[in-house]
């Protein structure tokens, strides 16, 4: 089935053309990590308490067990912040001392198969002394929690602070002013293929090749090769096809770094697949937050000041490369949101406690700050006797660019616009008489609505602003043109389910003059590939994109060169398309192909004047772009069993330029549908003694069809000057809004009860704990 | 527990004589000991359902059954739905629709779908939501797979 033709005048940009990479994952011919077969397996013993020291490791004699004394001459991994008093804490590779989370690996068991590797780790018994530990946030700043690192006796790693200078004065000025607490419980990101790599030592060259499922194939290498002090180009590091990463595979896991190191060891293959437990126990957690938020509102319900204490669970550990400052450092840069406020004052701290650590997850944060600001604004609007629409038509920003109280510049969006487009298409009017008469038939209707921002799309300057020793950003691609006239795209970025092969070969294509199917590009593989820093905050398709611009620019204007000698006519009297360079207004052409092949095999005919070769590089390093949105959900709520059902959920948003709208679409329903979860559904669960209760699907629970209403989707395009290719980046919108929209909606649902629910997820369990005691006040 | 017994599974309509373990799942030995990497491994205690393969006539899950426990009955994976060049009006129906972003969970939709619109053909949308419930998918909020799946099914019927 080949892809559809482009037609005359138009372009490949902004066509819901198929994907490249569909034929084969329809087939089953996609290649994943667990796919490769090995000589050895490994199965990692866990440490089965919270917090304690090792006492000793018995295992079989003479068995193939691995332990943190085997690893002595590996590195902890320790990722650098050089500002927010930041306390670096390092986490052994495999720990020969002490514990501190359910989970954490503490050796390898090897056999020559899955199930005798698993027999051997079952005979694996770890002597612990248990210690008492602590595995809630607030719990680990009180006096006399005990300390996860000796080298952090408060528990406080990170911490951000702000106070803009104005703010006293405007806070004291309020006419109103509202403070609540917001809880974002512990979420697992749960993609459908979990951790697994493949680590094989090559013995002709003494390299070795990792092959894991990660969204930084780059920087894994670059941090499994410190660890272990070897060489970077000793190592090769291949994401195959991966399954799904949401963020959690940013995150260097101790466990491929021990595999890389058998590899080495033993000289020949070892792979790991783990098991669905292990990823929720220790496969990154996130989102585990509480926001004391206060919203200082002038007499016309106008945010003048805004503060917020915000604590991060980071669990034990500071992961690589994004640290544990990526939650609490973003929760309090971003905060503010989409409204026009002047005065700001945040203190934001990260804290170790005795659970796994956390990784970036869809959104970072802002599906919590999100939902903490958009509760502000709907408690507000209540406080005020003002529709939650109308207080947000007075906040939001409606001018560009426009310099936040944190100083980020908002370039060009549609925050109002897409506000009313929202409030248009829900028909709100109607839905408040429905609601009514649902009311009085004793059934519990809600609305709620949710506007934010999205910064997406941003290079070096803003991870720069966090202090990072490791700051990611750029974006390199290199561009081929075989002698066929086929393009290969060699990038950095490092796609995992986001259609990118498809989406940068039509920006290429529409440069040159080619079909996207004529265009390869080429991703996760550290040997073929320049430098670059994976997927993952969208960025991809605004960088690499970007980069991919300005390579098929360099790349058009040499066609244009060959094309103007081999035709004999001015360059600018030449197009490129449908494969080949055209004189206007002539019939005179040339297939791109022949050029290609005189660019190889006639060089001598240029004179000198056209370089040999057809390969060109692009480099881009922007400082980042907002794209928006405002998300609508309507639900009923059972009062009787505390049950949530979403009846139906729209979206209006805008992404800048749409480079392919069923993809991006895509994008948009995926992270709606992890924000469900998020507000309804899934919760990891320690127990006081810091074990884990939701270690399976049927406990950690993730949306099935069922729980993901149909949505609706608006569009708008705002472009600006902040990413050349006009696109902004859209793929964690979807998770960042949602939450916020559905706890809007029950609160609604929830008005004659005079009860709030102020926490995610909403559970049942909770939204009958809340109405428990309460009683309904008949409008 | 290494002792290992010699079992013949049928897969795609191809035998494949092998040796493995008793306690090896289905969809380890079709996956490791056949080869056929396409059925893929999500959860490993039947939630998921990635794992789908059609067994007899009947979608199962390959991680909640024995390698044992299917020898002499017709296994298909997703390896099967294609003829040749020609794919199956379901995997048509994704592409077209978008029904997949990374592709892990997909082939066990596939096959989920696939025995279902045998059995049942003229199944309802609504019934076609249900079923899609029995298996997740973490990338598409199932707005797409929706699609792809009433599209084929009202395709399959027509011809």
């Amino acid at each position: 089935m080949s892809a559809p033709t482009k037609g005359s005048g138009t372009t490949w940009v902004g066509r819901s053309i198929r994907r490249l990479e569909d034929p084969a994952l329809v087939q089953g011919r996609g290649h994943f990590t667990a796919d490769l077969a090995a000589a050895h397996w490994a199965r990692f013993v866990r440490s089965p308490v919270a917090s304690g020291r090792i006492e000793r490791i018995k295992s079989p004699p003479n068995a193939s067990v691995f332990t943190g004394i085997d690893l002595q001459g590996v590195k902890p991994i320790k990722p650098m912040l050089f500002k927010f008093n930041y306390v670096p804490v390092g986490q052994p590779i495999l720990p020969h001392d002490v514990v501190r989370f359910v989970g954490e690996p503490v050796a390898a068991a090897v056999a020559p198969s899955k199930e005798e590797a698993e027999d051997l780790a079952d005979l694996v018994e770890i002597e612990i002394t248990q210690l008492t530990p602590v595995t809630d946030g607030r719990r680990a700043l009180s006096a006399g929690a005990p300390a996860v690192h000796a080298e952090a006796p408060s528990n406080v790693v990170v911490e951000g602070r702000v106070k803009t200078p104005n703010f006293d004065e405007t806070y004291a000025s309020a006419h109103t002013r509202i403070k609540f607490e917001a809880l974002s419980r512990r979420q697992n990101a749960t993609p459908m293929e979990a951790r697994a790599g493949h680590a094989a030592y090559d013995m002709a060259s003494g390299r070795t090749t990792l092959t894991c499922t990660t969204q930084m194939p780059h920087v894994t290498r670059t941090g499994i090769a410190d660890l272990l002090g070897m060489p970077e180009s000793d190592l090769r590091v291949i994401a195959p096809d991966v399954g799904g990463g949401f963020g959690q595979k940013t995150a260097l896991t101790p466990e491929y770094v021990v595999l890389v190191w058998l590899a080495r060891h033993l000289r020949s293959s070892v792979a790991w697949t783990e098991d669905r437990r292990e990823n929720l126990m220790a496969g990154f957690h996130s989102r585990d937050q509480v926001i004391q938020l206060e919203g200082a509102f002038d007499k016309d319900a106008k945010l003048i000041a805004l503060s917020a204490d915000i604590v991060a669970n980071v669990g034990a550990y500071s992961t690589f490369p994004t640290t544990c400052g990526v939650e609490p450092l973003m929760a309090m840069a971003e905060l503010p949101g989409p409204y026009d406020v002047r005065a700001y004052a945040c203190v934001s701290r990260g804290v170790v406690t005795n659970t796994c650590p956390m990784a970036p997850y869809r959104g970072v944060s802002r599906p919590v700050i999100t939902f903490a600001l958009e509760r502000l604004m709907d408690k507000a609007a209540a406080s005020f006797g003002i529709d939650p629409i109308e207080i947000r038509r007075r906040n939001l920003i409606d001018r560009f660019p426009y310099t936040s109280a944190m100083g980020l510049v908002f370039d060009e969006a549609s925050y109002r616009q897409t506000l009313e487009i929202a409030v248009k298409e829900v028909d709100l009017p109607a839905f408040r008489v429905r609601q009514k008469a649902a009311r009085a038939a004793g059934r519990f209707l809600g609305i709620g609505f949710a506007t934010f921002s999205e910064r997406t799309g941003y290079g070096s300057p803003a991870f720069a602003a966090r202090g990072m020793e490791i700051t990611p950003g750029w974006e390199t691609v290199e561009l081929t043109m075989d002698p066929s006239g086929l393009v290969e795209v060699r990038i950095g970025s490092s796609p995992h389910g986001q259609g990118l092969r498809t989406t940068l070969a039509q920006i290429i294509a529409d440069e040159i003059g080619l079909e996207p199917s004529q265009i390869r590009v080429v991703h996760g593989d550290t040997d073929r590939t320049p430098y670059g820093w994976g997927t993952f905050a969208s960025r991809s398709l605004v960088i690499s994109g970007g980069a991919c611009l300005i390579a098929a620019r360099k790349m058009r204007t040499k066609l244009l060169k060959l094309a103007s000698h081999l035709l004999e006519a001015s360059a600018a009297d030449i197009v490129l398309e449908e494969g080949a360079a055209r004189v206007s207004g002539t019939d005179r052409s040339i297939s791109i192909a022949t050029m290609a092949r005189q660019a190889y095999y006639q060089t001598h005919r240029f004179n000198g004047e056209i370089e040999p070769g057809m390969t060109e590089t692009g480099s881009y390093d922007p400082a980042g772009t907002f794209s928006n949105a405002c998300h609508v959900a309507t639900v009923e709520v059972d009062i009787e069993t505390g049950h949530v059902t979403i009846e139906k959920f729209l979206v209006a948003e805008d992404a800048g330029r749409i480079i392919n709208p069923m993809i991006a679409d895509g994008q948009v329903h995926g992270g709606i549908a992890q924000g469900i979860g998020n507000a309804l559904l899934e919760e990891i669960i320690y127990s006081g003694e810091g074990d884990i209760l939701t270690s399976t699907l049927a406990d950690y629970l993730p949306p099935t069809s069922h729980e993901v209403p149909e949505i609706e989707l608006h569009h708008m395009e705002t472009t600006s000057d902040a990413s050349i290719t006009k696109a902004k980046g859209v793929g964690e919108g979807g998770a960042i809004g949602a939450p916020a929209a559905i706890l809007n909606a029950i609160n609604d649902a929830l008005t004659p009860f005079g009860v709030e629910i102020d926490e995610i997820p909403a559970t049942p369990r909770k939204i009958r704990a809340a109405l428990r005691g309460a009683t309904e006040k008949r409008a | 527990m290494t002792g290992k017994v010699d079992i013949t599974l049928n897969i795609n309509g191809r035998d494949h004589a092998i040796s493995v373990e008793p306690r090896r799942t289905l969809a380890d030995a079709i996956r490791e000991n056949c080869g056929q990497t396409g059925t893929h491994i999500g959860c490993e205690h039947g939630i998921c359902g990635a794992c789908t393969v059609i067994v007899d006539g009947d979608p199962v899950r390959s991680c909640l059954m024995f390698a044992a426990q299917a020898e002499g009955v017709p296994i298909r994976t997703v390896e099967s739905l294609a003829s040749g060049d020609t794919l199956h009006p379901l995997q048509r129906a994704f592409m077209e629709h978008h029904g997949l972003q990374c592709g892990f969970c997909t082939p066990g939709f596939l096959m989920l779908m696939t025995a279902v619109l045998e059995r049942e053909p003229d199944i309802s949308d609504e019934d076609i939501l249900d079923v899609l419930a029995s298996n997740l998918c973490r990338c598409t909020g199932y707005q797409n797979i929706v699609k792809a799946v009433r599209a084929a099914a009202a395709e399959m019927r027509a011809t």
